[in-house]
């Protein structure tokens, strides 16, 4: 087969999977689980494969026009580059072990058939939005995998938070869908055409005329999909999913498509340096931000999706300093350990029977009851936290060496205010990175307390995967050395002072959550249990009861679970952020602000309408039947049943006719 | 003879019937009251017929025409006034008023949702 039939069948054999598995979910139960592995394991086959035929190498393009639409056509078109053929594998690879952990995750769920259809219909619409050559076929998978998150997140649709999260999470990404559609528009009116090829060659011959328009309106939509401030808000409340749909959302697809996208096109950004900075700030808000509320989360998950957000916005500003290839390498680093890192923490909540960390943390030897889940999620944060050698550390590296070469002004269109903009963010960020990382491990791993709960051992449809997805978090930073020759060709591997920088902070971070996890334990085991012990387990309390409200598949993926003895616990959280930490853990009011901001005048708007249709409008529509109705009441009066009375007054009316008629004639005939 | 007799006879006679129609309660006197006028509207078209010299007799003809139709007339007249009285025992026009207004009957089922309906 050629390299185009692979590439085809890659987006197509999920697709049809998901058909499948819809169709015949019901009446064969049997086929559901085979129908659900097997064609993404083939998809991320034919992935590798195609990844290896191209090979690096010069682009692989074919095109059959779809629709003659009389401008712009749009056509079926591939556009398999470096970039395309990697993050392919990753996806892959990615939906192929969400799709074998789910087969266990959820292998009581009644519902487990049309959610496996859903995940391969994502897959499916991730695979097409990476391979498609044609901005509007990118959009077609753009847009499904808007529909499936929306699905997806609201699985356990029992529950309120989970309803309200999925529509949160469609409308956010809504939000920034429209300008992106308008800007697609703009992009293929300036550029002539919808192939990207076509567009990229318009934009090297200087053809855009609204470069920065073109540039910022299609920033909205990928700040709503790849979760980046302002529209990152849906992401910590679409933890109301599955841990697999998570781990699917974060890793490989939805957030991926927005940075993707981007580095896709990254000359048409590059043609506007407003958009470029536009764009690091936005990056740096956004890694700040995120790693701060990360510090201050009590849900494993909302730490994890915190992070995800942080994460992208370093993406974000690789690509806002203008160098794709670091941005792409630290997706798909990325990519391996934040898979690994959600389905870790799926087997952690389905161990420990909770999601809250402050409830992890009073319990003795949760590591020990899942050996796997342990060892991965510290290879898995080791490499979130950027330690070398593992894999977050070269790809992070990597974004760091770019903005630091920005900021000295080497990068050919990228602004150097850009550039420091992002490296100072990015430093910032990886001590942050490594505080919540270590945070979380200190409060899964070394809670003290009552001793965790045995439910036996995990099945190995779980931990087979974790295994498998440490391989790429420990040894992907191997490949920064043959890297750029699938990308732009710039150097990935790290420098010294960047690396020292990183990692120094990164240490730094460790370092301090420690001492301040020693000194927190040291209090929290001294206090008795007298009054302030008492305040602080209320409050954890309240925080474990809220987690467990918004996480509706922990009552369905554990087991029977008595509740943690309440008692204080030791937050390195608290300590590091002192009182910054209450805004922090309400993710800086963001959703208030919203609230005020769009929510209110919205419904205060909707009660004017409804006002004006209820009271003005059905008023005139009242006025019309009662008017009608009261004349008819009246003309019923003469409605007497007497026929002479009739007569009479028909025979008046002759009468007055007669004469109006015979008086007009006559004026008429006198004038 | 001249044309104002026949017309004044006619115009005596039609108003002769139409004061009954309108004001006589019997109804089969309101019955021999519309032959009254349909007779002086037979008078006036042959005196008119007559003084116009019309070659065809056209109103010779219509006025044939009229009487075949006011016989006919006034026998399915006489009997509807003859079913109503066996019905009720009366022929008194004043007190035939079923269709007056607030007369109707009590409304079915079917009917009262159509009336709930128009309200609406």
């Amino acid at each position: 087969m050629t390299t185009t039939t692979l590439a085809v069948l890659v987006p197509a054999l999920p697709f049809l999977s998901a058909l499948a598995g819809l169709l015949l979910g019901r009446t064969a139960p049997g086929f559901v689980r085979p129908l659900a592995v097997l064609p993404t394991l083939a998809a991320a086959v034919l992935a590798v494969l195609v990844a290896v035929r191209q090979g690096g190498g010069p682009a692989i393009d074919s095109a059959t026009e779809l629709t003659p639409t009389g401008s712009v056509p749009i056509e079926l078109a591939l556009h398999i580059d470096g970039f395309a053929a990697l993050v392919g594998v990753l996806v892959g690879l990615v939906a192929t072990c969400v799709q074998l952990y789910s087969t266990a995750y959820l292998r009581d769920d009644p519902r487990y058939p049309s959610y496996a259809a859903l995940v391969s219909l994502f897959t499916s619409a991730m695979l097409l939005v990476v391979y498609s050559g044609d901005l509007m076929v990118l959009l077609v998978g753009w847009e499904i995998m808007g529909i499936c998150s929306y699905f997806l997140v609201g699985h356990y649709w029992e529950t309120e938070a989970a309803r309200s999260a999925s529509l949160k999470a469609f409308l956010v990404t809504k939000l920034g869908d429209v300008p992106f559609l308008i800007g697609l528009f703009a992009l293929a009116a300036d550029a002539g055409s919808f192939r990207i090829t076509k567009i990229l060659g318009a934009v090297a011959a200087g053809g855009l005329d609204h470069p920065t328009l073109i540039a910022l309106l299609l920033l909205a939509g990928v700040a709503g999909k790849s979760a980046q401030f302002p529209l990152h808000t849906w992401l910590p409340d679409a933890m109301a999913g599955p841990t697999p749909v998570s781990a699917l959302i974060h890793a490989a697809t939805m957030v991926a498509a927005g940075v993707y996208f981007i580095a896709r096109l990254l000359p048409v950004f590059a043609a506007s340096r407003a958009a470029l900075v536009v764009m690091a700030v936005m990056a740096a808000v956004t890694m700040v931000g995120s790693a701060l509320a990360a510090l201050a989360q009590d849900d494993i998950k909302r730490v994890l999706a915190y992070s995800t957000v942080g994460q992208l916005g370093y993406m974000t500003g690789a690509l806002a300093v203008g160098d794709r290839g670091a941005a792409v390498f630290h997706l798909l680093s990325h990519g391996a350990f934040k898979a690994l890192l959600f389905l870790g923490a799926g087997v952690i909540i389905h161990a420990a029977g909770t999601n809250s960390l402050s409830a992890m943390a009073r319990m003795d030897g949760l590591a020990k009851r899942i050996p796997d889940a342990f060892w991965t999620m510290t290879i898995a944060l080791l490499a979130l936290a950027a330690i070398p050698p593992f894999a977050g550390f070269f790809s992070k590296e990597a974004v760091l060496v770019a903005a630091e070469h920005t900021a000295a002004g080497e990068s050919e269109f990228a602004p150097s205010a850009a550039g420091w903009l992002v490296l100072v963010a990015g430093v910032l960020t990886a001590l942050l990175t490594a505080a919540y990382a270590t945070r979380l491990w200190l409060m899964a791993f070394r809670g003290r307390g009552a001793a965790a709960p045995d439910h036996g051992k995990e099945p190995l449809a779980m931990t087979g995967v974790l295994w498998l997805l440490a391989v790429p978090s420990i040894a992907f930073g191997l490949a920064a050395g043959p890297l750029p020759d699938w990308f732009d060709g710039h150097e990935l591997s790290p420098t010294l002072t960047t690396s020292v920088l990183g990692t120094g902070a990164a240490v730094v971070g460790v370092m301090l959550t420690y001492a301040l996890w020693q000194r927190a334990a040291a209090q929290a085991a001294r206090v008795p249990a007298g009054l302030p012990a008492v305040a602080a387990a209320a409050e954890v309390e309240t925080a474990v009861e809220e987690s467990a409200a918004q996480a509706p598949e922990v009552e369905e993926v554990t087991h029977e679970h008595p509740a943690a003895a309440a008692g204080p616990v030791a937050d390195p959280g608290k300590a590091l952020l002192g009182p910054l930490h209450r805004h922090a853990a309400a993710g800086f009011h963001l959703d208030a602000v919203y609230t005020a901001l769009f929510v209110r005048p919205v419904r205060a708007g909707a009660g004017l309408v409804r006002f004006l249709d209820r009271e003005v409008v059905d008023t005139y529509v009242r006025g019309a039947g009662g008017g009608p109705r009261l004349l008819g009441a009246l003309v019923r009066r003469a409605q007497t049943g007497n026929v002479q009375s009739y007569l009479s007054a028909l025979l008046a009316g002759a009468v007055v006719l007669a004469i109006a008629t015979a008086v007009l004639a006559n004026v008429n005939a006198g004038s | 003879m001249h044309l104002a007799y026949p017309a004044v006879l006619a115009a005596l006679l039609f108003c002769t019937g139409l004061y009954g129609v309108l004001a006589r309660r019997n109804a089969v006197l309101v019955l021999m009251s519309v032959e009254l006028m349909l007779n002086a509207v037979n008078l006036n078209l042959v005196a008119f017929d007559v003084w116009l010299r019309d070659a065809l007799h056209a109103g010779q003809a219509l006025t044939l025409f009229t009487i075949a139709i006011a016989a006919a007339e006034i026998g399915i007249g006489l009997a509807i006034v003859l079913m109503v009285y066996r019905n009720r025992g009366t022929s008194d026009v004043d007190r035939l008023r079923d269709t007056a207004e607030g007369n109707e009957p009590a409304p079915g089922p079917d009917q009262s949702s159509v009336r709930s309906e128009v309200t609406a």
